[in-house]
């Protein structure tokens, strides 16, 4: 079995879902969709006040579990959390947030023997590149990446968050690799050979482009779609 | 330190490093210098054919590095100029007989004697390169304009950079501009968006080198060869001489601008 890194419990207006602070956010919200899924019926519908005691949850964190809730019929209308990183988050996804705990999930004791690891480390950080990077290269990051240069054809960009390119966009890139639709791309120019954002998939059109300029990318409905910015 | 040590690598085979080598050589010992160019492509070695010194060879790299030779016992003069040396790659062994630190030792002992020594580096990005870079310094990257050169290009590039051995110049080997022209072809200019680095030579396509290489007579000799001509120029240009890039066009347009471009850098 599993460790109990969920709890969810029925409130008078909704549904309230307890996430462990401790253990790793990929854990907790997979676990999470499981145990939403086992009972889809049942839960389909809810409004969800969240708990998340005191780990701090960057936005793109937090906006995957609100479209995770989401694709399964929930409506995230509250997040109550002590920490300032993940009520500014929920401000600027406009979920209104509450620093009140209600009912935070205890530790157990033997889960207190791995919550030495800090739970920052899985969140907003970023690595800044300033090189160009040429083919062969590849970046992995759990957080954003920022490559002030090139990524030349045939080097590779891997993050979890977000990637910004000060430069040529021509290699491959995944931005939102953990399957946060949030994510964005953004650089210079944006001719990469293969751009993925969570699980959607974009190719750039054959053919030389007549305009270059700064471009972002994100996903809308399922699709990337990628829009200048002037 | 005396003299300096220039690499000549490509990444990928067949762009033109090892007749690019051989050119360089031969017009640097023309400029007056004195030169020995060195053969890393230890199993596979040409650089003697192209320069007409297949015949001569008693001794090879990998004898000076495992001590059956002395230094000067395996060089062989060029037959025109006595300042230009060969030290040919072994035939029958493999890249592994010899390490880095071989070469680094080999070449500081050729630096007091010698202004330039040149390597020619194998194709690839294993041990073969690693010996032909380690003593470099300063690496000139030969590629070809098209996709799957400049690809690789880009990748040894990147390892040279890694070692600290960067940036490296550019040189661009059998450039068609009638081709350019039509957009079948690479530009000097698309070559150097993708990647950044100085050109320090346009090398237009020339159905006199292959003649020459096979004749053992570098194409830089015959005054008739446009390839000929830009393989001097690049040759002045690494001691350093200021030389505007040839016309290679009836339409002087692209190369004054690539030009501007790179005095603009």
């Amino acid at each position: 079995m599993q460790e109990e890194l969920v709890a969810i419990k029925g409130l008078n207006d909704g549904l309230l879902i307890s996430l462990s602070a401790t253990e790793s956010w990929q854990s907790v919200t997979d676990q999470l969709a499981a145990r939403i899924d086992e009972k889809a019926q049942f839960y389909a519908g809810a409004n969800i006040t969240v708990e998340l005691g005191e780990r701090p949850v960057p936005k793109y964190e937090l906006s995957s579990l609100k479209a995770l809730l989401e694709r399964r019929g929930l409506t995230l209308s509250l997040v109550r959390s002590g920490s300032s990183t993940t009520q500014i988050s929920a401000a600027s996804l406009d979920v209104a947030t509450d620093n009140h705990h209600a009912a935070p999930i205890a530790p157990e004791p033997a889960r207190q023997e791995t919550a030495t690891v800090n739970p920052e480390e899985t969140g907003t950080q970023g690595v800044l590149f300033r090189r160009t990077l040429r083919s062969g290269r590849t970046i992995h990051s759990e957080g954003h990446v920022i490559v002030f240069g090139d990524v030349n054809p045939g080097a590779k960009v891997i993050a979890a968050g977000d990637i910004v390119v000060w430069g040529k966009l021509r290699g491959y890139v995944h931005a939102g690799a953990g399957g946060d639709e949030s994510a964005i791309v953004c650089a210079l120019e944006m001719s990469p050979s293969q751009l993925r954002i969570a699980e959607c998939v974009f190719r750039s059109p054959p053919g030389r482009r007549k305009k270059i300029m700064p471009e972002v990318a994100l996903v809308r409905d399922n699709q990337i779609i990628v829009e200048s910015r002037e | 330190m005396g003299g300096k040590v220039v690499t000549i690598s490509s990444g990928k085979g067949g762009v033109g490093k090892t007749t690019a080598t051989a050119n360089l050589g031969i017009s640097l010992a023309s400029l007056g210098k004195k030169v020995v160019v060195i053969d890393a492509d230890i199993g596979l070695r040409n650089l003697d054919v192209i320069m007409g010194l297949e015949n001569r060879i008693v001794y090879d790299l990998v004898d000076i590095v495992e001590g059956r030779s002395k230094l000067r016992q395996a060089m062989i003069k060029h037959k025109k100029f006595d300042d230009l040396f060969l030290i040919p790659a072994a035939q029958t062994r493999d890249k592994m007989a010899v390490s880095p630190e071989d070469m680094v030792k080999l070449t500081d002992e050729l630096r007091e004697d010698f202004d330039y020594v040149l390597i020619d580096s194998p194709a690839g990005i294993e041990r073969g390169f690693r010996n032909a870079l380690e003593p470099a310094d300063e690496v000139l990257i030969v590629t070809n304009p098209e996709v799957s050169a400049v690809r690789d290009a880009d990748r040894i590039i990147g390892l040279i950079e890694a070692a600290d051995k960067g940036p490296g110049k550019l040189i661009i080997n059998r450039l068609k501009s009638d081709m350019v022209k039509k957009g079948e072809m690479l530009s000097s200019e698309d070559v150097f968006d993708i990647l950044g680095l100085a050109i320090i030579g346009i090398i237009p396509e020339d159905e006199l080198v292959l003649s020459a290489s096979n004749s053992g007579v570098p194409v830089t000799l015959n005054m008739q060869s446009k390839a000929g001509m830009a393989f001097n120029n690049v040759a002045r240009r690494v001691i350093g001489e200021d030389v505007p890039f040839m016309n290679l066009d009836e339409n002087p347009g692209i190369f004054q601008r690539l030009v501007g471009l790179l005095n603009g850098r």
